[in-house]
């Protein structure tokens, strides 16, 4: 039946429950990752957001939040060109960004 | 000759024959150990390559000209080319007219043949019918000298390296030091210990002169022993450290010489051809100079020669390090006399690294890619329609998304010229796989060629044309795209004017043009786009050019390099471009340029867009 509205599940994260220590790991590496302030520049400008909805800021965030299987997903299709580092307003290595996140996550999400 | 004892020995040419044997040895094993971590393909390849009169002949030459007389060296500065010509050129002399000697003058040689052509004078004494070899004591005596004004010119360079162009030099490490203070004495030693025997054995007008002041205080002959124990000595410390120093370059470079005319390429990080490379390396320390970090002197360490000496002590955090920082230039690659690849040598590193989480791009359609990009259109000028009917698809890439001038620029040039062309990255297509492949993600990189390729075939384009370096050189090396033209537009752009199919207005502003690293030492481009630019107005050059222009600092090549430490390295590469006044500042990649226009005082633009500011429709 169409209601014409529909109800979404709540997705409201624990950070009490989410298990962060592969953050702080990865904070460790790259220590820029908190510089990041989200304002999208990355996104607007990567080839792989129409294929994976790629979206390094929501990356980050997600990262934060103990989402990592929709970090992975989005990361999916990256493919490397580094167009993210050279508009990033806060200087942050964007591409050895993801190669540490593609070292310290694993596919599995474990 | 005659010789003077009925053993024809003497304890002191052990040292020597030990050290040697164990150098031969050790050589034979590790030639054997690399041609055996060849694949096997390759190594089918070097065999064939070996009895093939072509490359025989190309063989001999090389290890000839490069490891003998060094020609690269001379080109780049005459004094330290006959520094090294001089060493090497004249100890092989050396080594080759004793041998003659020992062959003329003795019989039933058996082990003897081990020690006699370098202790000959010692075990000989000059008889009557000697005179007949003065030709040949007046070459070992010549070549002596040559050697040792090679020496005395390696004591300088190490206080004044500037002297031989070199403005850093290596630092070398201990055992590089035992061998380099061993390699000095071996032939002062040499000339004592002949001089001391000059009148037994005879000599020319070195060894004969300095014996003659001998004499004079040194009358007894049994002073000679000491002399010659001193030069074997010399010789078997030589040895003795030559594998484990960099003296290892000797040996290695014959056999990286055969293999890279076989035509093969690094496959393994550390095995086959790389190992033959990192050993190859002589620790000159040209890389130093040409490496653009090292405006910053805490890159030193960073370049080609101490990734080379870091390989060799499996040093893995020191590899990472090096390998991950470098920018990818290629410079140090082009400058290096033995032909070390230390671009490639770094991609190799970073392909070994293990990653848990891998990109995969199955899902992206080819067919709904290809759809977009095969509605070729004709510009409206019809004065000059395309003559041959070809079809141009034009691949931006994703630099140039970012400075859509030169899209913009790059398009109006074609309608000009009246080329069917259609864009293949509209709305940001895919990336050509280059970056991955300089992170080292090769499988990643092969799968996204795939597509891009699949792309390409569909589209119907029988001319692929790039408006970025970075894009171009993977299209000319890892693409296989049958029957279709993959052009540079500096390229394309010169084949327009030349035909006629646009028209340059000439003025008077002075321009400079850069040569980004993967066009110019990457694919070899370097007269078209300067013919270009001299078509449109005067071209001045820069202080380094062509195969040594200076990286401008951008390059993805670099994995760690943040925006702070490139900054200096842009600054250095513009000061570079300043040289001839110009101004303006002209390069072929968008990435150069949006590196350069943040730091250039100067308007710095692609050649596309030089290109359609000069340039009206031609007339066929």
């Amino acid at each position: 039946m169409d209601f014409g509205f529909k109800l979404s599940p709540s997705s409201a994260i624990n950070l009490d429950k989410v298990d962060l220590s592969r953050f702080e790991k990865l904070h460790g590496i790259e220590p820029d990752i908190i510089k990041c302030m989200a304002c999208g520049s990355c996104t607007s400008s990567c080839p792989a957001n129409r294929f994976s909805g790629m979206s390094l800021r929501k990356v980050i965030l997600d990262l934060q939040r103990g989402r990592e299987k929709e970090a992975l997903g989005m990361l999916r299709n990256c493919m490397l060109c580094g167009k993210c580092t050279m508009v990033c307003p806060r200087g942050i290595n964007t591409r050895h960004l993801i190669l540490s996140i593609c070292r310290i996550y694993g596919e599995d999400g474990k | 000759m005659r010789e003077r004892f009925l053993t024809g020995y003497n304890d002191f040419v052990l040292p020597f024959v030990c050290g040697m044997i164990f150098v031969l040895a050790y050589c034979i094993i590790g030639m054997t150990r690399i041609i055996l971590q060849l694949p096997a393909q390759d190594r089918k390849r070097f065999f064939i390559s070996l009895v093939t009169p072509k490359t025989f002949f190309k063989n001999v030459k090389d290890i000839f000209l490069k490891c003998l007389i060094h020609v690269d060296l001379w080109k780049r500065n005459k004094l330290l080319g006959y520094m090294h010509s001089s060493i090497a050129f004249g100890w092989f002399m050396l080594i080759l007219v004793g041998h003659i000697e020992v062959f003329l003058y003795t019989s039933n040689l058996g082990a003897k043949a081990l020690y006699y052509p370098i202790f000959f004078r010692y075990f000989v004494a000059e008889t009557e019918s000697t005179m007949k070899g003065s030709l040949i004591f007046f070459l070992m005596d010549f070549f002596l000298l040559v050697v040792l004004s090679g020496i005395a010119l390696a004591i300088i360079k190490r206080v004044r390296s500037r002297l031989f162009g070199m403005r850093r030099t290596t630092n070398p490490s201990f055992l590089d030091l035992v061998g380099l203070y061993s390699l000095w004495a071996i032939f002062p030693l040499r000339l004592l210990a002949e001089s001391f025997t000059a009148d037994i054995s005879g000599g020319s007008f070195l060894t004969k002169s300095l014996n003659y002041v001998f004499t004079e205080f040194l009358s007894n002959h049994a002073n000679m022993l000491p002399a010659w124990w001193a030069y074997s000595c010399a010789l078997g410390i030589f040895f003795f450290v030559l594998p484990f120093s960099r003296y290892m370059h000797i040996p290695t470079e014959i056999l990286l010489i055969p293999l890279r005319n076989a035509g093969i390429r690094i496959v393994n990080a550390r095995k086959g051809l790389a190992k033959a490379q990192v050993y190859s390396c002589p620790s000159c320390g040209l890389c130093i100079d040409a490496c653009p970090m090292v405006v910053l002197k805490g890159n030193i360490r960073d370049t080609t020669v101490y990734l080379n000496r870091q390989i060799r002590r499996n040093n893995e955090a020191r590899i990472e390090e090096i390998s991950d920082k470098c920018l990818l230039c290629g410079k140090c690659t082009a400058v290096c006399p033995v032909g070390v690849e230390g671009d490639k040598l770094r991609i190799a590193q970073r392909s070994v690294r293990k990653y848990s989480y891998s990109p995969d791009y199955s899902n992206i359609s080819a067919e709904k890619e290809a759809m977009m990009c095969n509605k070729f259109v004709t510009a409206p000028n019809n004065e000059v329609s395309s003559a041959d009917n070809e079809k141009v698809l034009y691949f931006a890439g994703c630099m140039t998304a970012l400075t859509p001038v030169i899209r913009k620029t790059t398009e109006s040039v074609l309608e000009k010229a009246g080329v069917e062309y259609e864009i293949m990255d509209k709305d940001g297509g895919l990336c050509c796989g280059r970056p991955l492949l300089m992170a080292g993600r090769q499988d990643q990189a092969r799968q996204l060629v795939e597509k891009n390729t699949e792309i390409i075939m569909a589209s119907g384009a029988d001319t692929l044309l790039l408006s970025c370096p970075i894009c171009y050189r993977i299209f000319r090396e890892n693409y296989t795209l049958p029957g279709i033209e993959v052009i540079h537009h500096t390229e394309y752009f010169e084949r327009l004017v030349l035909s006629g199919r646009l028209r340059m207005r000439r003025d008077n502003t002075k321009y400079v043009y850069h040569d980004p690293c993967e066009l110019g030492r990457g694919c070899g481009v370097y007269e078209q786009p300067r013919n270009v630019i001299a078509s449109a107005g005067v071209l001045v050059e820069a202080a380094r050019n062509r195969k040594e222009s200076i990286c401008c600092g951008g390059s993805l090549g670099s994995l760690t390099l943040g925006f702070d430490k490139r900054k200096a390295m842009t600054e250095n590469a513009i000061s570079n471009l300043m040289a001839g006044s110009p101004d303006r500042i002209v390069t072929a990649c968008p990435l150069c340029m949006s590196t350069f226009s943040r730091y250039s005082d100067r308007p710095v633009e692609d050649i596309a867009q030089v290109v359609d500011r000069t340039s009206e429709a031609g007339k066929l």
